[in-house]
This record gives C-alpha cells, structure tokens and sequence, in this order.
C-alpha cells in the first residue's frame, strides 16, 4: 500500500533527489562546459561557469591533431563485437542453469561473478604475454575476446535472473508440443526473453565502451578505442585542460546519447527480479 | 488408442523416494482422476506419464509399446497445465497451431483444424487476441485447443481449474466431461479436489505419499473405502471418524459415519449432544454437533428447515447399515 505522503514532504523529496542528480552528473557538466573554453579560462581562478567566449577551437583542434573517426569505429567494433559474441555464449549457459539447473549451478554462478571482484591488474602480465604469443596485441580481435570474457559473467547472470522469471511450464508446453531443444530456445524462450535480452545488450554494450583498463594496456595504435583517444589528451602534454575536456566530450557523447534513449530499457533491466 | 500401464514404475529425487514402485492400469477411454492431499505426487505420476520426468524405475507403456526413454513430443499426449503455459507472444490462433507447426502438418489441415477446435471451445472471436487480453476460462480453453489439435491417445490435466473460481471452475468441469463424451479419448487429470474427482471420473486413483490407496469408481470409493484415509478424503463434508468406546461396541477401533447418513432428531436417538456452529446451504443444513464421549465434533446433514440453533440440545442416529468399521491399522474391516 502506498503511504500518504504530504506536499511539502514531496517537495522536500524532489529537491534532494535533484541536489544529488546534480552532484553526479555535474562532473560531466563541468567538462563539456570547460571543452568551449580557451586553456586561459579553463583554468581561471576563481572559475567561470557560463559567462564566458563560448569557442569550438577545442574541437577543431583535437579533431586535426587525431583521427577521431578511426578511434570511434574502433569503439563501435569492440564493443559491438565483443557484446554479440558475448551473447551466443551467455543465452545457451543461462538457459541450462535456469531451466536445468544442477546442485553446483548456485556455486557455478556465484564464482563467476567472483571473477569479477578479482583485481584486473593481477593477471595484466599473463595476458599480455599470451597476446603477444598469439600475435593479438593492438587488434580488435583480442580486445573483442579479452571484453567478451570481461564482461560475461555479468550478461550470464543477467540473462539467467530473466530466464528465472519465465514460468518453465511454458517450456515444458514447448516440449509436449514437439518443439526441439533448437525449436524451444528460437520459437518459445528468445521471444519471451526479448526485453531481457535487450537490456543484456545495451548494458554489456556501454560496459564495453567504457572499459579502459584493458583498451588502454593491450592496445597502442591500431585498435585503440575512444578510451586511449582521451588518455593520449592527458599527462605528458602539459595541462590542456579544455582540449582533455573537448576530446572526452566526443568520446562519452555517442554513448551518453545512446544511454539517454535508452534508459528505460536499463533501468527495466537493472532491477528485472527484484520486485514481483 | 490410448491405453497406458504403470509397471513398478518408481521415482525419487536423490535419496527422496518420492513414488515408491506402483503398478496402474489406465484404459482406452477411461477418464482417470488422480487425487490426493498436496505433495502426494499426484502430479510428479502426471508429469512421468507425460515425459517430463524420467522415471528411476520401471516402465510405462503406451498402447502396449514401451515408452520410458521416449521424449514428451514422442509419447503422442498431450498435456494441459495448471497455468495454462501459453506462448504469450503468439496469438490464440498460433498458440493452437504450435504444435501442428512442429509436427509440419500442411497449412490447410493446420487451419482446418484450428477452426473446429475453435468453433467446439468457442474461441471463434478471439483466434487473433493474444492471451493476456483473455479471461481465464478462455484461457483454459485456449490451452485444451492446443491439446486437442494434436488427436493425442490421451489427454493429461494438470490441476487444470484450480486457477479459476467457484462458478467458472463448475463450468469448465462440465466441459471438460462433455469433451470427454464427445472425443472419446483416455484423459488422465490431476487435482487436489475430490469434488472434480468424484464427479469428473470413471476411475478415481486416491494416492498418499506417492502410494495408491485405492482405485475404483466414485461410487466404489465412496461405500467402501479401503482403509481410513480413503474415507476420510473421499465424500464431502468429511466422513466422521470415532474412536473409543463406541467404536469397541461396534468391534471397530475407529467407526465411521458419513454426515448424510445419520438421522437428526429433537426428541430422541442413539447419541444426545449439543448443536455447535451449523452451516446453512438452504438445501442442508450441516450441524456440528458434541457428543459427550467423543473427542471430535460429529458432522450431520440435516433438510433445510430443521430448526436448531446454538446450544440446543440434539438426538442423532446413525444408519447401522451405512456404518464403516476400521482396525487398528486404519484398514477396514468386512
């Protein structure tokens, strides 16, 4: 039951709740506002918030000294690449542990997920050697693999808490019917599991684009991605805070926008199982 | 063709035996209910018949060739379950054609087919709605469509009106037998209500804890119940157990009376007591009634206009030819 709340409660409520929106997201602000500044005002003391040369300079400049295009279609590539072939893996495993489940499949799932506690820099050294040993360093291929692994044990879990929620009787129906094991997952479950899926995808799609750990220490010029494009604004050039901030602007923007459109879908899958 | 034998078919879980080895004979046309309290493995017997589990021990036989190995598609049944398991996505009209879909039936025969089982359900109007915009009755009905598309050599239910309620739960029994009549065909139905079982079956299977306690017809079970349970589960109000003194001077450890064959009277009778909480139906009444000596509340049904109230004080005289005797291991006794 809903509890009665009163109307100054409730503005209390939205004020606090747009203070701390404000607080995250003013960070992100900052740095596409300090991207239209000239290097002078973006590191005026005391700083400038709206009133000042609005400029695109920044823009231009970072565009002419780097190939942008060629980071963001290697972002597009890795991420997409690594997220669809991260999905023919995790729906089949999903699958059996939902519907077939064995005594171990808890224990199975929770040491998946602690995969994910595990300090990525642990095994940097392994990996590098073992890109290095297979020719993989610096192409897409093996970022595509190394964040399909990343990432997969969240997408397992994911599609799995979904696949929960499909009542098995409908598959049983499937079977009774003559559907195959191949006819039961494409026909009855994938349709069912659509929204899921989805969500799966965008989630595990934005993980990817954003991951620099990996992107920034397995690749160096030919597959980096839009990550190392804002790393090679940073340190050793001196403080160019606007054109740091210009270039991070162009690579959170397609994702920022992506996640903006698509929020719905997110949240619908972040919290799928928790409330019945 | 529908004929199905159980032979020592056993299963279990684990170390959880949960259907110890049973044998049971189901025949062609026969419509068998099997009934018992929850978790008695009622529907883990359904769901083996079915396919859906495999058995650890045993054989079942399908028309006189075994069976146990083959996948459900195989067996040639079909199921109706207690959530009706509808493909959500696909309309009425391609949840009914799934299976002749799988089957690669020809698009004519599929459509002719959906058409009649669509005109006999009554379904005519809602072959392009999807379920979630149905009732619950039409979704039973979509779900027996479904079933009836594939001519199967017997239908299985799954405590298939125990979603519905009362008035529409009446209605859907009356269908589901008049289907029965028509088709012709073995149906095997699962429910925990032995009114559905009394009513519905020619052969009811009254199971405990994964045994059979008895098979017969309704009217067999309820004369002669083989042992207490039996008689206590079957038979609506309860049978009234009484042990004691008054089950000793009928040679019984436990004697059992069915409601509607003790007489009530105001005046005088075998038993006095004092009339509890009485239930008013219009056509009955069910008085509760304590008797001193017995431990429990005796259960009479009695016409509609019999005035008595809270308190008062009551005469009852059991039929001595209707009284059911028990031993002390709850088996009854010639």
């Amino acid at each position: 039951m809903a509890r009665a709340v009163t109307t100054n409660r409730k503005i209390l409520n939205t004020a606090i709740a747009w203070g701390i929106g404000l607080l995250i997201f003013f960070p992100i602000l900052w740095t596409i506002l300090t991207s239209f500044k000239t290097e002078a005002q973006a590191i005026a003391d005391p700083p400038v918030f709206l009133f000042f040369d609005w400029t695109l300079e920044n823009y231009a400049v970072v565009q002419e000294r780097s190939n942008y295009m060629r980071f963001l279609m290697n972002s597009i590539i890795i991420a997409g690449g690594s997220t669809l072939l991260g999905l023919l893996i995790a729906v089949p495993a999903a699958w059996s542990m939902a519907f077939v489940p064995s005594r171990r499949t808890k224990d199975i799932l929770l040491w998946m997920l602690s995969t994910k506690m595990l300090p990525a820099v642990g095994v940097l050294y392994p990996i590098y050697l073992i890109f290095i040993q297979l020719g993989i360093l610096d192409t897409r291929v093996g970022l595509t693999v190394v964040l399909m692994l990343i990432n997969l044990p969240i997408m397992v879990w994911m599609l799995y808490t979904y696949f929960k929620e499909i009542p098995g009787e409908i598959l049983e129906a499937a079977r009774m019917d003559g559907a195959s094991l191949r006819e039961e997952i494409l026909y009855v479950l994938t349709p069912m599991a659509v929204p899921g899926i989805a969500s799966t995808l965008l989630l595990n799609f934005i993980l990817a684009w954003n991951e620099a750990f990996w992107t920034l220490n397995l690749t160096a010029a030919k597959a980096a991605p839009l990550t190392a494009f804002i790393a090679s604004y940073s340190s050793p050039e001196g403080l160019f805070y606007a054109k740091l901030s210009a270039a991070s602007t162009m690579a959170i923007a397609p994702i920022l926008i992506l996640g903006w459109f698509s929020q719905k879908q997110l949240v619908r899958g972040l919290t799928f199982g928790a409330v019945k | 063709m529908g004929r199905i034998e159980l032979k020592q078919v056993k299963k279990s879980f684990g170390d959880v035996t949960v259907i110890p080895p049973l044998d049971l004979e189901i025949e062609d046309g026969e419509f068998v209910v099997f009934v018992g309290p929850s978790g008695c493995g009622k529907s883990t017997l359904l769901r083996l018949i079915a396919g859906l589990e495999d058995t650890t021990d045993g054989n079942i036989e399908i028309d006189g060739s075994d069976a146990t190995g083959l996948p459900p598609a195989k067996r040639g049944l079909a199921m109706v379950f207690q959530s009706y398991a509808l493909y959500p996505h696909m309309s009425v009209r391609k949840n009914i054609a799934f299976p002749m879909r799988m089957a690669k039936l020809p698009k004519e025969e599929q459509d002719r087919r959906i058409e009649s089982a669509a005109k006999a359900l009554n379904l005519t109007d809602y072959l392009d709605r999807r379920p979630g915009q149905l009732s619950g009755g039409q979704r039973q009905r979509v779900a027996i469509g479904r079933a009836i598309v594939r001519e199967p050599a017997a239908f299985l239910f799954d405590e298939p009106l125990s979603n519905l309620d009362a008035a529409l739960r009446v209605g859907m029994r009356l269908e589901i037998s008049e289907l029965h009549k028509r088709l012709d065909t073995t149906m095997v139905y699962v429910t925990h209500d032995q009114v559905e079982a009394m009513t519905m079956a020619d052969k009811i299977v009254v199971l405990q804890a994964g045994v059979i306690e008895q098979v017969g017809s309704p009217l067999d079970l309820y004369r002669t119940p083989r042992n207490k349970f039996v008689a206590g589960f079957i038979g609506s109000p309860k049978m009234n157990l009484i042990e004691g003194p008054e089950a000793a001077r009928h040679n019984a450890h436990t004697m059992g009376i069915r409601p509607e064959h003790i007489t009530v009277s105001s005046e005088s009778g075998d038993w006095t007591g004092t009339v509890g909480v009485s239930e008013h139906l219009g056509s009955d009444t069910f008085f509760h009634v304590n008797v001193e000596g017995f431990g429990e509340p005796i259960t009479v049904r009695a016409g509609g206009d019999v005035d008595l109230h809270y308190g008062d004080t009551i005469y009852l005289t059991p039929d001595p030819a209707l009284i059911h005797r028990f031993d002390d291991k709850g088996l009854r006794i010639a």
